[in-house]
């Protein structure tokens, strides 16, 4: 098959399984399992086609619409790196299909979730290969629904509906830029095709490229949860566990930095884009990793831990090194699925999100320990794991990068961030597996069923080994895209620079080590003191937003609510009345008594009388 | 032949009127649903008379005259006053054709099976495919005062609708939407005999074309004579409030086509009588025009934000979502008023869904009141499922219909420059995202959460055949509008870009 053919090919697969996915009957499970596999591996196989086959960048498209002088293409565009992350979106997707069927076994809604997973699959798939804004709008929108179709699809959680609806609006506040970005980038470039609007760039006013990459990165903070848009991920994760996998692995959040290193020209040129991208970026990695120590929800120290690694992804952006962040990328969205799956695979065996009710899981879950084990070291960073290459690679590219002060910032604030990383997953991997049993659950766990456990042993293999591929020949060139002209990126190093974030590394699981070891039962978040609820918080950005967003916006609604029924439709009423008033007053008056109407009478015949002598007289 | 279509997409409707009014009730519904079924081929027909088929953009006539239809029918009507019948279809207004044949057909296939209380069902079907000629008429009208008489044509049998089929406050709603617009209308009559008193002509090609120059200043009084008229039909802020009241209070087939098609009356002929006869009048009057759309679109989502009645929540989302129809239109330029035109049609298909959606849950559940209702997809998850797709579309999600309208309002905003505009198009953006906020507010108060009382006492709720049938259609009108925009816009670019060239001129 032809390129040609197979690029378009890649998001219509599961876009076909979705829509023929919708329509089942509800009860009809195994179709919609059947459907949802199919369409993921259909998804897998064709990224894998294209991995290996494309070497030169290419693209087709054909004319969409038009607009008047805009013509909106519907093609691809597609490089090495849109390869590999479609191959991660295929892995990822079909790990979460497998595992649903199994995690969710009792739902009775089935088709529906299975369906909605294969538009998302379908939708991200679309963000990567999408050669026109306009499509890549299509898809980053369409994966934003789903989200919020999927996170509130558990109806047993109370708190399911709001925080879909947060998650929605929130992504939907950041993309007031993201469209507006597009809009200005496509009206002064005449065209919203990705190549022309690149290769117009230079030509553009720098005030127009600035502003449009301030504002596409808003959409960005909104999609990736960057501070200040990233409240609504750890609320997402009252969406069913596999979805949490599939929103922080390979979708979602990742398509935020896959869209920057796709438009990287416009943010180099529209300084100073990138250094607010770095400190968004550094703000977020300490925020997330912070907000993660203090978590007692399994899942939701996780989706901190994605908040600050995705910070980490955008700080590798801000520091020059797309291809870094794309490499991180790749080894997040492996052990970042692992993780959330295996997590998964707990809460089904304890019946619990809580750490509370967990504790020595590691005898009556071994499988299930020893992929959880990997994940959360690559996720600290810990050699020769996935994440140690990624990780060290950005904190390389920091401090060799020189330019001004962000490096430096960055730098130093990715250390921190691996000390407090290493101490979270710490907490995290003691709490869960180590220590007595702290509720029944816990004693009577399991490990789950095949397809549950599958696809996270699968996941630890690309866990572990997916970062030696940095020692592969020309691995950063094929991840850096092909528009950018930057120096090819070393992504494996070993040296004495080595050493700072492995000691931090090695802090940061020592502290916490010793503070478990006092009393195992206990939580050593305890020791965090009075920050401990600000940290459980997340520096209440949450309440912060509500005060400055969400009420304000009620209060306006209302208002104009009351002033659109008083003063708008008052005016109207009131003109009705007011006719129908005047009509009545004159009927009233008109119903006079004899000696009135005759007085009136003969007033009228007198005052005529003399009108027409005085108009006599005057001709 | 194809005057045949033409002649017969006006005659079939008003052929069925006369026989629902004449039949039995079962009968007479019977009959006038096979009429409108007619009409709707009658009207696929007509396209295909279409010179370059369905999906080409045709050239770019530079120079041509605004209004070229490719079918028309040209009779003398009353020879003493020079009155002509002067039908004809173009690319602007075939799109809008086809909606109203289409929704007064899934209205009347809706009616057969279910006739709100209130009086006769024929009656009902009868009054629909009188409005049906009306709203055709208004459309196909090439002749400024045939152009009126059907505007007006539409007026009774909706206030009767309203009236006699309506909600508990019905008569209030129908006395001020028939006023209201009667207002409109004064003033529509009085700008239409401006333009004919001061060019000696009606007919609206010769008009368009620039061929009899106006003077500014009757361009002017025209142009604002004209565009407050069909303003209130639109409507636009702050003309807007006969509507909520009226959309609400009106059955559900009622407010389809309220919604669907009555309001698309005013924004079509804004573009193609306003902006075409005077061309000046609209360069004079486009900035405020833009303020006040970009003023509905924020206003109209605020309030939607703080709306707890179902119906009334659709009613007021029209007042911003026709918002970006009139900026587009405002804009003067060809991205905007193609954005206009295609954001009409989108509108009417997925708000009539919209209005079919809530008429099923308050034929159900007896209520609209979004404090009462919730839990929905616990008893009805097809319907539950329909109606966050419905929302979903309306909130403008890109690759469904509604999108199209909505971006490229502000593209077009953002193309005609300026700081003016350009903040109108930002305000705009964030009207969007407004329009997601109250939208999800709704389906987290109707779908989503345990089931209110209210719901969990009623049993579990099917979709029955008919109810299918009216709403698939629209369904994958909606997903095909917003995959093929060219279905809208093939047909429409070329007299579009004939007008801007008018104007700008």
């Amino acid at each position: 098959m032809s390129l040609d053919v197979l690029g378009p090919l890649l998001p219509a697969v599961p876009l076909v399984a979705a829509l023929s996915g919708f329509v089942l009957p509800l009860r009809s499970r195994t179709a919609a399992a059947g459907l949802g596999i199919a369409g993921a591996t259909g998804a897998l196989v064709v990224a894998v086609l294209l991995a290996v086959r494309v070497d030169e960048p290419f693209e087709t498209y054909v004319d969409w619409v038009r607009f008047g002088d805009f013509s909106v293409t519907a093609g691809v565009r597609i490089d090495q790196a849109a390869a590999l992350v479609a191959v991660a979106v295929g892995v990822v997707a079909l790990a979460v299909q497998v595992y649903s069927t199994s995690y969710l076994r009792d739902d009775d809604r089935y088709p529906p979730y299975a369906a909605q997973i294969s538009l998302f699959t379908a939708a991200m798939l679309l963000v990567v290969v999408a050669g026109d804004l306009i499509l890549l709008l299509v898809g980053w929108e369409v994966m934003g629904i789903c989200s919020y179709l999927l996170i509130g699809h558990d109806r047993r959680l109370p708190g399911a509906p709001a925080a879909a609806v947060k998650a929605f609006l929130v992504t939907r506040v950041g993309d007031i830029g993201f469209l507006l970005g597009i809009v200005l980038l496509g009206v002064n470039a005449g065209s919203f095709w990705i190549t022309q609007v690149l290769s117009a760039l230079p030509g553009l006013p720098a005030a127009t490229v600035t502003a449009a990459a301030l504002l596409l990165l808003a959409g960005f903070a909104g999609k990736s949860a960057q501070f200040p848009l990233h409240t609504w991920l750890p609320d997402a994760m009252a969406g069913p566990t596999p979805i949490s996998a599939l929103i922080h692995a390979a979708t979602m959040v990742a398509a935020g930095i896959y869209v920057v290193t796709r438009l990287y020209p416009v943010f180099v040129l529209g300084d100073p884009a990138l250094t607010v991208l770095g400190v968004m970026a550094v703000v977020t990695v300490l925020i997330g990793a912070f907000a993660a120590t203090a978590q007692d929800d399994i899942k939701r120290v996780l989706a901190w831990s994605t908040v600050s690694q995705i910070g980490y992804m955008a700080a590798a952006l801000a520091v020059g090194a797309p291809a870094v962040a794309l490499f991180h990328l790749l080894t997040h969205a492996a052990f970042k699925a692992l993780l959330f799956l295996g997590a998964g695979s707990v809460i089904h065996a304890v019946g619990s999100n809580s750490m509370s009710a967990m504790g020595g899981l590691r005898r009556r879950m071994p499988g299930t320990f020893w992929s959880m084990t990997i994940g959360l070291g690559a996720l600290i960073g810990l050699p020769p794991l996935a994440g140690f290459w990624s990780k060290d690679a950005v904190l390389h590219a920091a401090s060799s990068a020189d330019a001004g002060w962000l490096p430096g910032l960055v730098y130093g604030v990715g250390l921190a961030g691996v000390l407090v990383t290493a101490w979270y997953a710490g907490r995290l991997w003691l709490r869960t597996f180590f220590g007595a049993p702290r509720s029944p659950g816990a004693e009577s766990a399991h490990e789950p069923p095949w397809p549950m456990a599958v696809p996270v042993l699968v996941l630890a293999v690309p866990s572990a080994l997916l970062g030696l591929l940095a020692f592969a020949d020309g691995f950063g060139a094929r991840l850096t895209p092909f528009v950018v002209d930057l120096p090819e990126i070393e992504l494996a190093h070993l040296g004495a620079e080595t050493a700072a974030p492995l000691a931090a590394l090695g802090l940061g699981l020592l502290l916490v080590w010793v503070l478990w070891r006092r009393d195992t039962t206990r939580d050593p978040a305890r020791f965090l003191g009075p920050a401990r609820s600000t940290f459980d918080n997340a520096f209440w950005l949450d309440a912060v937003q509500d005060r400055l967003v969400v009420r304000p916006v009620v209060a306006l609604a209302r208002g104009a609510a009351v002033t659109d029924q008083r003063v708008v439709d008052g005016a109207v009423e009131g003109a009705g009345l007011g006719t129908t008033d005047v009509g009545n007053q004159l009927a009233a008056w008109h119903r006079a008594g004899l000696p009135r109407a005759a007085t009136a009478l003969l007033a009228g015949v007198l005052l005529l009388g003399l009108a027409a002598a005085l108009y006599g007289s005057a001709t | 032949m194809n005057e045949v279509w033409l002649v017969a997409v006006l005659a079939l409707p008003a052929a069925g009127a006369i026989g629902a009014f004449a039949l039995s009730d079962r009968a007479g519904r019977w009959c006038g649903t096979a009429f409108a079924l007619l009409a709707f081929v009658a009207s696929l027909l007509l396209g295909t008379a279409h010179p370059d088929g369905w999906f080409s953009y045709g050239p770019a006539g530079a120079g041509a005259p605004p209004i070229v239809p490719w079918t028309s029918v040209d009779t003398s009507w009353v020879p003493a006053l020079d009155l002509r019948l002067h039908f004809g279809v173009d690319g602007v207004s075939y799109p809008l054709v086809v909606l109203t044949t289409l929704l007064t057909l899934l209205c009347c296939l809706y009616t057969l099976w279910h006739v709100p209380p209130g009086g006769r069902g024929s009656t009902l079907v009868a009054l629909l495919l009188v409005i049906e000629v009306g709203m055709l008429g208004t459309f196909l009208a090439l002749d400024l005062v045939l152009f009126f008489v059907f505007f007006e044509v539409v007026l009774l049998p909706m206030y009767a609708i309203i009236a006699g089929w309506g909600g508990d406050r019905r008569r209030h709603a129908a006395r001020k939407f028939a006023l209201y617009t009667l207002f409109g209308s004064v003033l529509l009559l009085v700008g239409v005999f401006t333009v004919v008193a001061a060019a000696g002509t009606a007919d609206l090609v010769t008009l368009t074309s620039g061929a009899v120059p106006l003077t500014r200043t009757t361009q002017l009084a025209a142009f604002a004579l004209l565009a407050i008229a069909f303003a209130v039909k639109s409507p636009l802020w702050p003309l807007h409030t006969w509507l909520p009241d009226a959309h609400t209070q009106a059955p559900t087939v009622g407010s389809v086509l309220l919604a669907g098609v009555l309001l698309k009356m005013g924004t079509y002929g804004l573009i193609r009588v306003a902006v075409g006869v005077a061309p000046e009048g609209a360069r004079w009057a486009a900035p405020l025009l833009g303020a006040l759309a970009v003023a509905a679109i924020l206003v109209g989502c605020l309030v939607c934000l703080a709306q707890t009645e179902l119906k009334r929540l659709i009613a007021y989302s029209s007042v911003g979502h026709m918002g970006f129809v009139l900026l587009g239109v405002a804009t003067l330029t060809t991205t905007g008023i193609q954005a206009a035109l295609i954001g009409n049609v989108a509108h009417g298909i997925i708000t009539g869904l919209l209005f079919f959606l809530a008429g099923a849950v308050k034929d159900r559940f007896h209520t609209g009141d979004l404090a009462v209702l919730g839990g929905l997809r616990e008893r009805a998850p097809w319907l539950s499922g329909l109606l966050a797709f419905a929302a979903i579309a309306s909130l403008g999600l890109p690759g469904l219909a509604g999108f199209w309208g909505e971006a490229f309002a502000v593209v077009a905003a953002f193309e005609r420059g300026g700081a003016g505009w350009v903040t109108l198009g930002v305000l705009a953006a964030i009207g969007g995202a407004l329009t997601a906020a109250y939208f999800l507010r709704m389906l987290r108060k109707v779908t989503h959460g345990a089931a209110s009382p209210l719901v969990a006492a009623t049993p579990a709720v099917r979709i029955t055949g008919p109810e299918l049938a009216a709403w698939s259609p629209l369904v994958v009108l909606a997903l095909l509008v917003g995959l093929v925009p060219v279905l809208v816009l093939g047909f429409s670019e070329v007299p579009v870009q004939s007008l801007v060239e008018a104007v700008t001129r």
